[in-house]
């Protein structure tokens, strides 16, 4: 690789050694990707959190935030002290929701532990947004910026809604970046690799948020790593629309990249999708595909007598929470369900004042943030059978928790969660 | 056909360097980390995938590549910490969460190979991995 003189200097550990370990790492990286150079980047979202198992393990004390820092977020053999942040960084979703621990069976201690975590890193410059949605929270990065971004769901949003180019980071490639302010130039930050390669006409036309996480899971295993560009009169849609696209595209596929003319950011026609070219493939997203997505997203459950129903995968907007506040406005769960809606804790601060956690909280229902089931693998007690309206969460939570769960629409849900018993169809 | 007890060999790109030996643990289907194995163990625990339930600590893992979430190179990680890493990686497509991945684990990985590796590497053969050099030396496993 080649690097500037700066660059160089930092690998010799002339800013010091955390920043030293941090350009091992990202050399090491470039050169497993067979990346030329470094390239800047402005904006970092990762990973910091501290209290899993899997960062706990091996360590003196509950709280030595160095030695986990310096193991997972710059793969260093030794403890380097954590530096401040570059460039601009936040932490994504995590375990604990530092409101809601004890029904996700954290102890007041774990939760103690997770807010010195976040003052710990945070005094060193990462913002605890604590969402997979930074975007939804006033992370907004413009088009044409360089970014290292973990959470596929907000890569594909950045990449494709707002363009801004990211590769999927990991945690210890976001951590470097974070105090050097470079990620290797490969994949989506070269303008060349930005291009659809696939096309998609779309003939079953989304309407609902569902239709838009079902055509999302079935593009995704159509096209699964590659860039599709849709084709069809597709209806305007609002940015929790795409959010549900992305994720589930994301999830039965590795779409990290796609183009929907005059809606997404880098393409007005189809022609500029494709860079001019012809597509490598061709594929239609007609009803039978959509039935399609929906049957496999319900293939591993059997028992309709749910007990925990799900909602906020990505994290919901604050417009999904209102919608969710009228659904549930006035009405009670079932005794036999629990009711979780995730949504950012910015965006739970402004329920709070608006009144909206009130109405959802009345029914049964709590409103949760920064985490979800699949990340913390927590679940009410005696969950066997769950309901989500999203497409991702009902993707990994079987192989996650081994539990069944349906899919359905927000609407579905909710009746499950009154009901007890999940009637969705198509 | 290869018989049994005669050497091939597959030359590649250096990913991460060192060398390494072992069965080879052969999928067409690609690996999720987060969500896809059993990081303690380095079980594939993916529903559906053709390998479920069978781990590939200590083997020489032959994939297409990484799937699934950004959690891909921190579960990796884990089972280097856990001392159930593969012994080596051996891919065909290079993505971030892969090469992260096989820096991270820190064992020796190559891509970008000369031949088709599924063509020539089977489930249960012995792989010597040099990856500094570039070579996969591959001793079929004896039939049944």
């Amino acid at each position: 690789m080649r690097l500037s003189d700066r660059e160089k200097a930092m690998l010799d550990g002339a800013e010091g050694p955390a920043r030293q370990r941090a350009m091992d790492l990202l050399v090491r990286y470039g050169r497993a990707l067979g990346a030329e150079r470094l390239i800047p980047v402005t904006n970092v979202a990762g990973v910091w959190s501290s209290t899993t198992p899997w960062v706990q393990a091996d360590l003196d004390k509950p709280d030595d935030f160095d030695t986990i820092y310096s193991r997972f977020n710059l793969d260093a053999d030794d403890v380097v002290e954590t530096p401040q942040a570059a460039v601009s960084t936040c932490q994504l979703i995590h375990g604990i929701d530092t409101r809601n621990y004890r029904l996700q069976g954290f102890s007041d201690e774990q939760a103690a532990l997770q807010r010195k975590s976040e003052k710990y890193f945070g005094q060193r410059g990462v913002q605890w947004c604590s969402t997979c949605t930074p975007y939804q929270v006033g992370n907004v990065p413009v088009k044409g910026e360089h970014l290292a971004w973990m959470e596929s769901s907000a890569v594909v949003y950045a990449n494709a809604v707002l363009g801004a180019r990211t590769n999927v980071e990991g945690r210890e490639s976001a951590g470097a970046a974070s105090i050097t302010g470079l990620i290797p130039e490969f994949g989506l930050h070269i303008d060349a690799n930005r291009y659809a390669t696939h096309r998609v006409r779309v003939e079953a036309v989304p309407e609902s948020m569902m239709d838009w996480g079902l055509m999302g899971y079935s593009v995704g295993a159509m096209v699964m790593e590659n860039i599709p560009v849709l084709s069809g009169a597709l209806p305007q849609p609002r940015p929790m629309h795409l959010k549900h696209f992305g994720a589930a595209a994301a999830s039965s596929g590795g779409v990290e990249m796609y183009h929907i003319p005059g809606q997404t950011a880098e393409a007005d026609s189809e022609d500029e999708a494709l860079g001019g070219r012809v597509p490598v493939e061709e594929h239609v997203y007609d009803a039978a595909a959509r039935r399609a997505a929906f049957e496999r997203l319900n293939a591993n459950a059997n028992n309709p007598d749910v007990d925990f129903v799900m909602l906020g995968c990505p994290h919901n907007s604050i417009e999904q929470m209102w919608e969710i506040a009228r659904l549930l406005d006035g009405k009670r769960i079932s005794p036999n369900v629990e009711l979780w809606v995730h949504t950012p804790r910015q965006i739970r601060a402004l329920c709070d004042e608006s009144g909206f956690t009130e109405m959802i909280e009345r029914s049964g229902a709590h409103v949760m943030s920064d985490s979800c089931p699949a990340i913390n693998r927590a679940t009410p007690d005696g969950t066997e059978v769950i309901v989500t309206d999203s497409c991702k969460q009902s993707h990994y939570l079987p192989a996650i928790l081994g539990k069944q769960t349906w899919f359905g629409s927000l609407e579905h849900c909710i009746e499950a969660a009154l009901t007890g018993r999940f009637k969705g169809s198509l | 056909m290869t018989g049994t007890g005669e050497k091939i060999v597959l030359r590649g790109r250096c990913v991460v360097g060192g060398s390494a030996e072992g069965r080879a643990f052969v999928t067409r289907e690609e690996i999720s980390g987060w969500g896809g194995i059993d990081a303690n163990t380095a079980t594939v625990t993916e529903i559906g995938h053709e390998k479920r339930g069978e781990s590939f600590a200590c083997r020489v893992l032959v994939f297409p590549g990484a799937k699934g979430s950004s959690g891909w190179s921190h579960y990796f990680h884990i089972t280097r910490r856990k001392n159930v890493a593969p012994a080596a990686m051996l891919f065909t497509v290079t993505t971030t969460k892969v090469a992260l991945g096989a820096v991270v684990t820190r064992v020796p990985a190559l891509t970008d190979f000369d031949r088709d590796p599924f063509e020539v590497i089977h489930d249960g053969d012995w792989v010597r991995v040099d990856a500094d050099a570039g070579v996969v030396e591959i001793t079929p496993a004896p039939p049944g």
